[in-house]
């Protein structure tokens, strides 16, 4: 990444604020810590903060919730307020952007102006292709404004189940014909952060990767990080010896359920879903939906809203085999 | 261009605030004339619902909106709890009750479902899965299945079983309500609506220590000192000076109508930041119930979390504790920074006190029972409709009455088989997408025809406006001693007179009362669950509500609720065990709708109305009124569809 020499590098901004370089270490270790990365890379993780522009990031808002931008909101590590002082410069983003109407639009145009080939582009929300007219932002359709946005992008990244894979508009029977970001923007490095919505850390430490590397990380045949899918929740769930022991909740707020046994007869879809809930946990690890006492709904996983009831269980736990999993580097059984 | 004539003002997209919305301003001269307010993304989601069980329906439900996480998902539930208990009190046929070899006899598999294959076997009860080997001889059985209550198979068994949600499940929920609550009115207030009234770069003038005098003089909340407001100058003066502004470039600093001194504006943006590091901790409630946040998880009949204090899996003295401390993190900021900021914010805005109301007819559906019994008599939040400001008449407002609620298409973007002039109650509802705008990408909307996403919602025929600032009056008419307290010592510190409250101004500041009110309900809500807890009572799920051999055959119900934004319901048809008819009338089309059948304004309509613009390349004005509102645009838009039969016409233009 350029250092632009008029402009202080994030170390410098941080010693202004009483950060000592200890506690930019510290800050950078953390991130390292997060994704999975050897103590190694905390020096070149430093190297890349204390001397990067902030890079330009412009978010786009298709069908969507806003979710996803909810939860980039909530992470702690590195803290939304540090990414987007600190770190990016975060030049699109309705949600939180003090400029509206034609300053918005002008905002994301001078970005794709002066930072082509620089800037990141950050997706939430399906894409409708049933009719130009399904979604538009200042006239302008959502197709076209992914199309002219990631035209000059270094990167894109699908963040949330409906731009990784459409998610909930394009369940059945998908009445706007909603499809993923990849299915529009083929020319360009994608990755998906899937989840409904995506962890908080889990957004904000991809990008944080991104800003470290120059580049995307490792990916499974989703193009979803492994250092965050690349396990199972079932494989990492704290409830795991009791499916094994066969020890299985049978209604909620049953004696199984209070003692923590495992959700797989009510539903949980954790065998069959990747995503870090059950070792990166929600709110500063606070807890995860079975943690809770929820069955896992398979929200980080393409379709999951037409694979079944929430709470119909998977299959008779006879019939779980151990297999290796496609393009996975060893990981557990699916 | 302030000095030219503007025949039509376009901002779109209207930011900080949930999904897409766009406003178009007929102006004489700088004043507006006609506003138009148009929701301009449509996803689907309640013909996505069709054909699902509706023990999921929370799931599909809740993601109309990631702001707001929870409210659809509680409504939902609701509304499929009010189906299956209307279907008992009526003694409807259950599906239990049919015989072997008929449909029905667990989750029936109706014709024309269009996911026959999420309608499996309940959990825990197919075949194969419960043979007698299944525990192992090390397992401590926990219960045996057969002593719990099972599933009753006729009227009269279900007329003597407990009927009610578990007063706990209840109070959980009005937990997790009032978090989104107060969690949402923070958010919306520093990081939605407040650059409409703080100039972050005029900051940079300001004197650290008037600020801190300034600070200390209005709270006794302790990041006030001088260092605190210099350093965090210094980090503004940074930011500023490095050229990328950011989420802060492009907007109207230096605009005329940004009336705060430098100190305000300097203190103002401190809170800025220290509420971004503090609604992420609040929401943790919502993760010790509901496991995340966004979008916690919900369960029909009940909650999923169990209490239960041995174990490392439920609700333990561990939680309660955490829950505790949030409580007080959420007080602390509420009294100490929220409402001590809204006045003295206010105080230098008091022309916006008199301008921005509109429509003058406020709705509530009501919601949180004190007692967690559910029972309206009860609810924090009294339901009802008050037109013209006549505060001293408080009409009753019945949801299932299809003369009250009703939604019209005449200006949106659908078809009505009826003709588009119609109004049908929910229940009724019907819907054919049907995109008639310009052809993207367009300049303007053709607004003397359809031109939004978003249906209009009618009481009584009369537009409506939902959210704080009826709540607030509802309470004030129904001579509620601790609001009257509070909005007559706000209004008196501000020396404005009660009539303030019809504006802008005055439905920002309904929203910071509002927090306070609902604080006091968390206390309560909290206490009541710790007593319950002591005296061994820890239900917290009904199982009869689970289990679709209890279900009526064919039902309906209708699940609504206080969301931040204003009165919420959510009708619903079951039949055979699936969904037949789902339609949500949110609190954004209340708000946000276009106009009527009869050419009558929505709130946004109405109260952008008469506003004059500084200058109309930048309209602050428009943003500050809309933004007072809180638009929740993707709650806003939403398809309706009578049954389950492909009713769906997409018309390409």
């Amino acid at each position: 990444m350029k250092k632009n020499k008029e402009q202080p590098s994030v170390d410098e901004v941080l010693a202004q604020h009483g950060v000592s370089r200890r506690g930019f270490l510290k800050f950078c270790a953390s991130i390292a810590s997060l994704m999975a990365l050897s103590p190694d890379a905390v020096p070149q993780i430093a190297s890349a903060l204390s001397n990067a522009r902030r890079p330009s990031v412009l978010w786009l808002p298709f069908q969507e919730c806003t979710g996803c931008t909810e939860s980039f909101l909530r992470s702690h590590t590195p803290t939304v307020e540090g990414l987007i002082f600190n770190s990016i410069s975060l030049d699109y983003q309705h949600t939180i952007m003090a400029a509206a109407g034609d300053q918005a639009e002008e905002a994301r145009r001078e970005a794709i102006r002066s930072q082509a080939g620089e800037y990141l582009v950050l997706v939430d929300g399906s894409i409708p292709l049933g009719n130009a007219g399904f979604s538009t932002i200042g006239g302008q359709s959502n197709v076209d404004m992914l199309r002219e946005t990631a035209a000059d992008a270094a990167a894109v990244i699908a963040i949330g189940t409906c731009a990784a894979f459409g998610g909930i508009p394009k369940a059945n029977p998908n009445p706007t014909g909603a499809v993923a970001v990849s299915d529009i923007i083929t020319d360009k490095p994608i990755i998906n952060i899937s989840g409904c919505p995506p962890i908080p850390v889990v957004i904000t430490a991809v990008i944080a990767y991104y800003l470290t590397f120059g580049r995307l990380p490792d990916v499974d045949e989703n193009s979803r990080p492994l250092a965050f899918y690349g396990n199972s929740i079932h494989d990492r769930c704290y409830r795991r010896p009791f499916f094994e022991r066969r020890q299985f909740a049978q209604s909620f707020d049953d004696e199984g359920a209070k003692a923590g046994w495992c959700l797989f007869e009510l539903g949980c879809k954790g065998p069959v879903t990747y995503n870090a809930c059950a070792t990166v946990k929600w709110n500063e690890g606070t807890s995860y939906p079975i943690e809770a006492g929820h069955p896992c709904l398979g929200c980080s996983e393409p379709d999951f809203w037409d694979a079944g009831g929430f709470y119909q269980g998977l299959f008779p736990w006879e019939f779980y085999t151990a297999r290796p999993r496609p393009g996975g580097p060893g990981q557990g059984p699916r | 261009m302030a000095e030219q004539r503007t025949e039509r003002l376009v901002v779109d997209p209207i930011t900080r605030i949930e999904g897409h919305l766009r406003i178009e301003a007929e102006l004489n001269g700088t004043t507006i004339e006609n506003a138009y307010s148009s929701g301009t993304s449509v996803r689907g989601i309640e013909i996505i619902l069709q054909g699902r069980d509706p023990r999921d329906a929370w799931a599909f439900a809740q993601r109309i909106c990631g702001v707001c996480t929870l409210v659809h998902g509680i409504a939902s539930v609701r509304a499929v709890e009010d189906a299956i208990r209307t279907g008992w009190q009526n003694g409807a046929e259950l599906a239990g009750s049919r015989g072997p070899g008929r449909e029905g006899g667990g989750p029936p598999q109706g014709a024309g479902q269009r996911r026959p294959e999420a309608m499996g076997p309940p959990p825990g009860r197919g075949p194969g899965n419960r043979g007698p080997n299944n525990r192992g001889p090390q397992n401590r059985g926990p219960e045996n299945r057969e002593q719990r209550a099972g599933p009753l198979s006729s009227s009269a068994d279900i007329a003597n079983a407990d009927q009610r949600i578990p007063v706990n499940a209840e109070l959980i929920r009005n937990l997790m309500i009032g978090t989104q609550f107060i969690h949402d009115h923070v958010v919306h207030f520093y990081h939605l609506h407040a650059l409409d009234w703080v100039d972050v770069v005029s900051a940079l003038e300001a004197d650290p220590q008037a600020t801190a005098t300034l600070a200390q003089s209005i709270s006794p909340y302790p990041r006030a000192s001088v260092g605190h407001f210099r350093d965090m100058q210094a980090r503004i003066r940074t930011f500023v000076e490095s050229g990328q502004l950011g989420i802060f470039g492009h907007a109207y600093w230096g605009h005329s109508g940004y009336n705060l001194p430098a100190e305000a504006n300097l203190m103002a943006v401190a809170h800025y930041l220290d509420a971004l590091q503090w609604q992420r901790e609040v929401v943790k409630i919502h993760t010790i119930f509901g496991g995340k946040n966004p979008h916690p998880n919900f369960l029909v009949g009940g909650v999923p979390s169990p209490i239960s204090l041995n174990s490392d899996s439920g609700i333990n003295s561990l939680r309660l504790s955490q829950v505790s401390n949030i409580l007080d993190q959420m007080e602390e900021f509420v009294e100490q920074v929220y409402v001590p900021d809204i006045i003295a914010i206010a105080s230098f805005y008091k022309d916006w006190a008199n301008r921005g109301e509109g429509l003058g007819n406020f709705l509530t559906f009501g919601d949180l029972s004190n007692d967690g019994s559910g029972n309206p008599a009860s609810f924090l939040f009294p339901r009802g409709a008050i037109l013209n400001r006549d505060l001293s008449t408080i009409h009753e407002v019945d949801l299932e009455d299809s003369e009250q609620v009703q939604e019209f298409v005449a200006r949106s973007w659908y078809d009505y088989g009826s003709g588009d002039s119609a109004g049908l109650h929910p229940w009724q509802g019907e819907t054919e997408l049907n995109y008639t705008g310009p052809q993207p990408p367009y300049e303007q909307l053709n607004v003397d025809s359809a031109y939004s996403w978003l249906k209009s919602p009618r009481w009584r025929g009369n537009a409506m406006e939902v959210g704080p600032l009826a709540r607030v009056l509802m309470l004030y008419a129904s001579n509620d001693a601790y609001t009257r307290e509070l909005v007559d010592s706000s209004l008196s510190q501000l020396n404005l007179p009660i009539d303030a409250l019809y504006s802008t101004l005055g439905r920002t500041l309904a929203r910071a009362l509002e927090t306070q009110i609902l604080m006091r309900g968390m206390r309560n809500w909290y206490d009541q669950l710790l007593t319950n807890i002591k005296a061994d009572n820890t239900d917290t799920f009904n199982e009869l509500y689970f289990d679709p051999a209890n279900w009526p055959v064919d039902g309906r119900g209708v699940g609504f609720m206080e969301a931040p934004r204003g009165a919420l319901a959510h009708w619903l048809s079951i039949g055979n065990g699936v969904i037949d008819n789902y339609q949500c009338v949110v609190p954004s089309t209340w708000n946000a709708g276009p106009r009527d059948a009869n050419n009558q304004p929505g709130a946004y309509e109405a109260a952008l109305a008469g506003h004059a613009l500084a200058d109309p390349s930048q309209p602050l004005e428009i943003l500050r009124t809309i933004h007072s509102f809180d638009p929740c645009l993707a709650c806003a838009v939403h398809l309706l569809d009578e049954d389950g039969s492909e009713r769906l016409q997409i018309k390409v233009r």
